[in-house]
């Protein structure tokens, strides 16, 4: 149930896709402020770009986008528009670090630009982050001396940079070991409850769902649009698409004809 | 799989492709405009930092294989000279020729060059490769513009090293050329350089020096555009980066034939 105050994200049948290649249609969904909200799907069913879309990269093939009530897909100008993505943390799926800077620098680029701290300041906040997130130590490395978890992590540190009010996390615990990826989860969950932010997080480590999710939403393969939308518990045990139960159960099973009946 | 297109229709697509790209480097080419009214509004948001370790790469390392170059280019042009100009009696003439050539042309060309395949291709290759890498995603979804945070560096590092290396460049050439006409014309150093000082007029190097900024904005400009308009799998980047090269080299030999008849108008004129 959606009450009175404004969705922090909300879609409106929205088609998602690259030039004429469309990889998910008719989206709706309303995402309110302050949860927690995991996207599944099958490998390449477009979750990433279903991201890219939300947080203002690419513009959808049709349908709107509101961020707190404000669309970014018909924002005036493109202050406008950066006006709205400043609200955003993003930690993209395979980092994205600039490779030319260090770590701690990569962490501290957003405060440096956008806020007015000084010196000393970005340096304990950058710290903190990095604390946070299990890379005490490693500011001086490279991204390139940097294991992919590591990468990862470092992503994530620099998503909280700027303690966004909305955050973007694509598939922030994958190839993490399980203690790291608890941590992360813990992390998240902190997070939440310290700056009440509405994050978004693509997926496939179950324990992960069952811990920190308020809401699933899950795309099928195919442009399928949602298949399941609901909160982890009512999905696993209440739900028609098979699909989705062997997924969230890990139940094991002829993946073809899973895939096949997500398309249904 | 599809039937091979006609000749025609492969024609036209071609020709569609080149004037979709000299818009899309016009359009660029705005963007860094506006940057770099940007940059002057607010000097302190300039990445100086960054600035100057690219003008470490573009200019100081650089500048041995630019000396290199511009020696033996004076050599080679005033050994082929000396040889034609002793037929002639034409000795004396010899500093005015390879020195102002040096000068006005072939030193700026031949630095224009060697910094288009040394810091153009790298220009092109690292936004390329920011860009299969999501990076340049990443900045834009951090509200920084790519333009600002990528190229006014390049751009003022360049704008700053190119005409440096040139007048380098000046220098070295002419002294190669010294050395062909003392060996080989027997003229003592002291009659060379003051003929060459004679013939050179300072409107001359100011040419020359005005021609390699143009080149520095050039080889820059379209290096990064290459990069940025690359495709987001690995080749793209090894292609952005043959692209870069071939662009700048012809860009630049354009703006130079085009500089050289409106240098000519402008004396023109000016006598
Ligand atoms: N830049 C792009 N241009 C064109 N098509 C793309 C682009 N990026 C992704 N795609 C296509 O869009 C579809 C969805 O890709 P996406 O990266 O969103 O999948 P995903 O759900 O995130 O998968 P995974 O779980 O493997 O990360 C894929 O079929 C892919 O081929
Ligand atoms: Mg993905």
């Amino acid at each position: 149930m959606e009450n009175n105050d404004i969705p922090a994200i909300e879609a409106r049948s929205l088609t998602i896709g690259y030039g004429k290649r469309v990889v998910q249609k008719d989206l709706s969904f309303a995402i309110r402020s302050g949860t927690i909200t995991c996207i599944l799907g099958g490998s390449g069913c477009g979750k990433s770009t279903l991201m890219k879309h939300l947080f203002g990269l690419y513009r959808p093939l049709s349908g709107d986008i509101l961020i707190q009530g404000e669309s970014i897909v018909s924002a005036s100008s493109e202050e406008d528009r950066h006006r709205i993505m400043r609200h955003f943390g993003v930690a993209y799926q395979n980092g994205a670090l600039f490779r030319s800077m260090s770590v701690a620098e990569n962490v501290a680029l957003p405060l440096r630009e956008f806020t007015k701290l000084k010196e000393p300041e970005i340096q304990a906040v950058v710290q903190k982050k990095l604390q946070q997130v299990g890379l005490d130590g490693f500011g001086s490395f490279m991204p390139s001396d940097l294991s992919g978890g590591m990468v990862k992590r470092a992503a994530f540190a620099r998503a909280m940079a700027l303690d966004p009010a909305i955050l973007f996390f694509d598939e922030p615990s994958a190839g993490l070991d399980p203690i790291s990826s608890a941590n992360l989860d813990r992390l998240i969950l902190d997070i939440r409850e310290q700056t009440g932010a509405t994050i978004m997080i693509v997926t496939h480590e179950l324990p992960s769902i069952f811990t920190v999710a308020d809401r699933i939403i899950m795309l099928g393969a195919g442009a399928g649009g949602i298949i399941g939308d609901g909160s982890p518990a009512d999905l696993k045990e209440h739900t028609d698409s098979d699909f989705v139960r062997s997924f969230l159960n890990r139940r094991t099973g002829d993946p073809a004809a899973d895939m096949d009946n997500a398309r249904s | 799989m599809s039937k091979s297109k006609g000749i025609i229709s492969q024609v036209g697509e071609a020709t569609a492709r080149i004037f979709q790209n000299i818009y899309g480097l016009i359009e660029f080419t705005g963007e860094v405009v506006s940057g770099i009214g940007d940059a002057f509004r607010h000097p302190s948001r300039v990445r100086w930092r960054e600035t100057i370790s690219c003008m470490n790469r573009c200019g100081a390392d650089g500048m041995p294989v630019v000396a290199l170059i511009c020696l033996l280019t004076g050599v080679i042009l005033a050994y082929h000279s000396a040889v034609q100009m002793h037929k002639f009696g034409a000795d004396v003439f010899l500093p005015a020729l390879v020195g102002c050539t040096m000068v006005r042309e072939l030193a700026p060309l031949m630095t224009a060059v060697m910094v288009t395949g040394r810091s153009g291709s790298a220009f092109a290759a690292e936004i390329a490769t920011m860009k299969v890498s999501e990076e340049l995603d990443a900045l834009t979804t951090m509200g920084l513009s790519p333009v600002r945070f990528l190229i006014m560096p390049k751009l003022i590092a360049m704008l700053c090293m190119v005409p440096l290396l040139t007048v380098v460049g000046d220098f070295i050439g002419i002294a190669g050329s010294m050395g062909v006409g003392v060996m080989e014309l027997n003229m003592s150093c002291e009659t060379y350089l003051q003929l060459t000082r004679q013939w050179i007029a300072p409107k001359y190097v100011m040419e020359g020096v005005l021609k390699s900024f143009v080149f520095a904005w050039l080889i820059t400009v379209s290096s990064c555009w290459c990069g940025f308009r690359t495709g987001s799998d690995s080749v793209a980047v090894g292609n952005a980066t043959t692209r870069s090269v071939v662009t700048s080299i012809l860009l630049v030999v354009l703006g130079d034939a085009f500089l050289a008849k409106a240098f000519s108008v402008i004396y023109e004129i000016a006598d």
